[in-house]
């Protein structure tokens, strides 16, 4: 138990605080602890998870990424206009149609990256701003509502009426995230090239001379991350009923520190899918509580960055330091 | 000792590579070089730093492209472009000097690591990874928790974790690059008995270490590079060390004991029972003036730990330092610094001279106050400073605005050394100061040592090398485990006294 704690500190320390925090809310306001509640957290944190574990695999690449939130938006207009012209379409085409948006705006920035030189942050701040202004541009910052029926009614996978009379409700975000979680903890912890991404990350230099195509690790983490964008666009899409140009923007910073929240590192070779669903879910439950237990929502922002910073700092003071100093071995370098 | 067979006159090489031309950036790095290796033969190759011996082991294992022309022949057949990937399915396997190994990753991952290469993706099968990692350890007599991540154990262990996933597949020819560098001795005589139990069974082995030792102990055949060219080839039987460096370098050296007595020196540092938990404890010694104290032990002997605590940036858990007759106790290396102690860091490249900056800047680096005019940097101040120091080393630069990483690793040392005299210090440390220095540019370093102390510095030398605290201090300490393990008087011991008890 111990080694596996040891093992897992990240995700121990983040069960640990969400427990905690858990806790302290039930008893603080009436409805936390509800069935009700806890799938509502899990409808509202399904499209910051896939994200989240899109943006996972670049960062244990290595890289990072501020642009997938801004090509989230253009993905919903692309998307919303081609399904106009193919007539409507429906879940596959649209899926089909915000993946390969996605993944396409995911290879502009590896192609940026690899071919001019330019370090991860710099390019996508680059086309961070170039996706926006495109989208601003040629949509004059124009919404559009009339979506087509199918993705703007709400599709429930599992409900159960509440002694309240309330129903507590689970929705097809919540479905396609976990798959997109499920997935990704599959490809990267479960195939040689997700382990290639692992290795990469973690020194570049050792698996250049071990043959490891580089442009193609490149590639593929920021194809992935294009893919979980566009198709967490199209949810957020379903999500809201409307297409909202900046409706995205700055979400970006939310789930890049919900995921370091999880364990990954800036810098690569580091992450789990487990620590960054539990970084998300963390935050989801602080502005949850906090909202049921009516604070200001300005005040929400400031809150969850004084968790972050308690849990970030609780999690790299290695457990082991926190425990007592039995066990302890090591200085043996 | 040659316990490899030597090749047979009908025998054809394994490995021959011939009218290899690398150039980078117009620097050509290697000229016109062959190389040649025969089954099962342990085959040294020596040359100093930027001699192209690590640029020689990219291009047979194909991470650099040699110029046209270029002729590589693996077991008979030409390989007319080699990838790693090509490398790797011939059996030709490498041990990085830096072991490029993935720290985050478990052991049975990074041993079994070529299971998991390959552009075809592939599901992992972890039971059969675990498997190849234990055989692979079991071969090398080894036990390791294959599930621990690796950045959990040592150097010394992750130096067979890389020996361990050079053995996986059918290795045919194993290149090690470095591979003693951070080994205790029972350490390096476990590795070289793997390197004979490999040739005994047809594996060669090419051997690069600056260890000159073992290369006369280990290998049957020496190749000699230098400046990227080929030096020549030559059987180890009748070669000596001296021998070595003088083809490495094409000059001759001759060694001899520095050490004087200063014992009627003044004291300037005194150290009673210093002790930091975990790193070392009771260490006490007196440094007079003029004295050159060289302190020796291996990787762990709190060598390193107990120089940064005499620099300020750790705080000794119980014990006393006086310097000059005052007890003093630093919070930090400024105070320290203030106080007269200058101490040149163990990893020049990260944390001794900030690279990308120029020779002026990184030389006037600790000495800023020196050179006010004002509360402002004086520009003619800064120059005759950095002048002074230039000349007084004799550092080879072009301008004083260049870069620092243009300067080769030895004159990138003087200016370091030069950076801490600028601070007019009363003990200067020195750890490890031939790091990454070239055999011919060493002794210019220890030139310089001696008129330091001759001039009434009192000098700490510390060093893994024992050759060199010994033909170059005035007292040798042992340190083993954090302890003082025992003094030597170099002018009353031979340096196989000093190695049996260093190395033991």
């Amino acid at each position: 138990m111990r080694k596996l704690v040891a093992a897992h500190t990240t995700e121990a320390v983040l069960f640990a605080v969400i427990i905690a925090i858990s806790i302290v809310l039930s008893f603080a306001t009436e409805r936390f602890f509800t069935l009700g509640n806890a799938f509502d957290l899990l409808n509202i944190s399904a499209v910051n998870i896939i994200f989240a574990v899109g943006l996972l695999v670049v960062l244990i690449a290595g890289g990072i990424d501020i642009s997938f939130a801004v090509a989230a938006s253009v993905v919903q207009y692309v998307t919303a206009l081609l399904l106009e012209r193919i007539g409507g379409g429906g879940w596959v085409s649209g899926l089909l149609i915000a993946g390969s948006a996605g993944i396409g705006l995911g290879l502009i920035n590896a192609f940026l990256i690899l071919r001019f030189r330019i370090i991860s942050i710099v390019a996508t701040i680059a086309t961070f701003n170039v996706y926006f202004g495109l989208l601003m541009f040629f949509t004059r910052g124009v919404s559009i509502y009339n979506l087509p029926d199918w993705l703007t009614t709400r599709v429930i996978v599992y409900e159960r009426e509440m002694a309240d009379g309330s129903w507590a409700e689970i929705t097809l975000p919540v479905v396609v995230m976990a798959v997109c979680v499920a997935v990704t903890w599959l490809f990267i912890t479960r195939t040689t090239t997700g382990r290639q991404l692992y290795a990469f990350g973690d020194n570049p230099e050792g698996a250049r001379r071990f043959g490891i195509n580089i442009g193609a690790m490149q590639f593929i983490a920021f194809g992935w991350l294009g893919m979980m964008a566009g198709i967490a666009g199209l949810m957020q899409a379903h999500y809201a009923q409307e297409v909202v140009p900046n409706a995205l923007y700055g979400r970006e910073l939310d789930v890049l520190a919900a995921v370091v929240l999880g364990g990954a590192r800036l810098g690569g070779g580091k992450g789990t899918v487990l620590g960054c669903v539990l970084g998300v879910l963390l935050v989801s439950i602080t502005q949850n509580g906090l909202n049921l237990m009516g604070v200001s929502p300005f005040a929400f922002k400031m809150i969850v960055g004084a968790i972050i910073l308690v849990a970030i700092t609780l999690s790299s003071a290695r457990l082991e330091n926190l425990l007592p100093m039995r066990t302890r071995k090591g200085d043996d370098r | 000792m040659d316990m490899t067979t030597a090749p047979g006159e009908d025998a054809r090489p394994i490995l021959s590579l011939r009218n290899i031309n690398m150039t980078f950036g117009g620097v050509r790095a290697l000229k016109n070089v062959s190389f040649e290796v025969m089954p099962g033969e342990v085959h040294c190759l020596a040359g100093e730093n930027g001699s192209g011996k690590s640029t020689l082991i990219k291009v047979i294992t194909g991470v650099y492209r040699p110029a046209a022309g270029a002729e590589i022949v693996f077991d008979g057949a030409a390989v007319s472009s080699m990838t790693p990937g090509i490398a790797q399915s011939l059996g030709i396997q490498v041990i990085w000097q830096d072991l490029a190994l993935f720290p985050e990753m478990t052991v049975a991952e990074n041993i079994a690591f070529q299971t998991l290469s390959g552009a075809r993706p592939r599901f992992v099968r972890y039971p059969a990874i675990r498997k190849i990692a234990e055989d692979a350890l079991a071969r090398l007599g080894v036990t390791l928790d294959v599930d621990r991540p690796l950045k959990d154990f040592a150097i010394a262990q992750r130096q067979i974790v890389a020996i361990a996933r050079a053995l996986v597949g059918e290795a045919r020819i194993v290149f090690m690059d470095e591979p003693t560098a951070s080994l205790t001795q029972s350490e390096t005589d476990h590795l070289l008995a793997i390197v004979h139990t490999l040739s005994a069974s047809g594996v060669a082995v090419v051997f690069v270490s600056h260890r000159l030792a073992e290369v006369l102990e280990i290998s049957s055949r020496l190749t000699v590079l230098r400046d990227g060219a080929l030096v020549g080839v030559y059987p180890v039987e009748g070669m000596t060390q001296s021998r070595i460096t003088e083809l490495m370098t094409g000059r001759t050296f001759d060694q001899s004991v520095r050490a004087h007595d200063i014992s009627r020196n003044p004291v300037v540092l005194s150290v009673q029972g210093l002790s930091r938990p975990g790193e070392f404890r009771d260490i006490s010694f007196e440094l007079r003036r003029g004295e050159t104290l060289g302190i020796t032990g291996l990787l762990g002997s709190g060598r390193t730990e107990l120089a940064l605590t005499l620099f300020g940036m750790r705080q000794p858990a119980a014990g006393t330092i006086t310097l000059e007759g005052k007890a003093v106790r630093f919070a930090s290396n400024r105070q320290a610094i203030a106080a007269g102690v200058a101490y040149l860091s163990e990893d020049r490249l990260a944390l001794g001279l900030n690279q990308p900056q120029s020779i002026a800047d990184n030389l006037v680096m600790a000495s800023l106050n020196r050179i006010l005019s004002g509360r402002l940097i004086s520009p003619t101040k800064k120059r005759a400073l950095v002048s002074r120091w230039i000349a007084d080393l004799g550092v080879k630069i072009g301008q004083q605005e260049d870069a620092i990483s243009t300067l080769s690793g030895g004159n990138q040392q003087r200016v370091a050394i030069a950076k801490w005299l600028a601070t007019d210090p009363k003990v200067l440390i020195l750890d490890s100061p031939t790091v990454g220095v070239d055999v011919g540019a060493r002794a210019g370093i220890f030139e310089i040592v001696a008129r330091l102390a001759e001039a009434g510095l009192a000098i700490i030398l510390i060093s893994d090398e024992v050759p060199e605290v010994y033909f170059n201090a005035d007292r040798v300490l042992h340190m083993e485990k954090g302890r003082m393990a025992g003094w030597h008087d170099p002018r009353a011991t031979t340096l196989k006294d000093i190695e049996a008890a260093v190395y033991a």
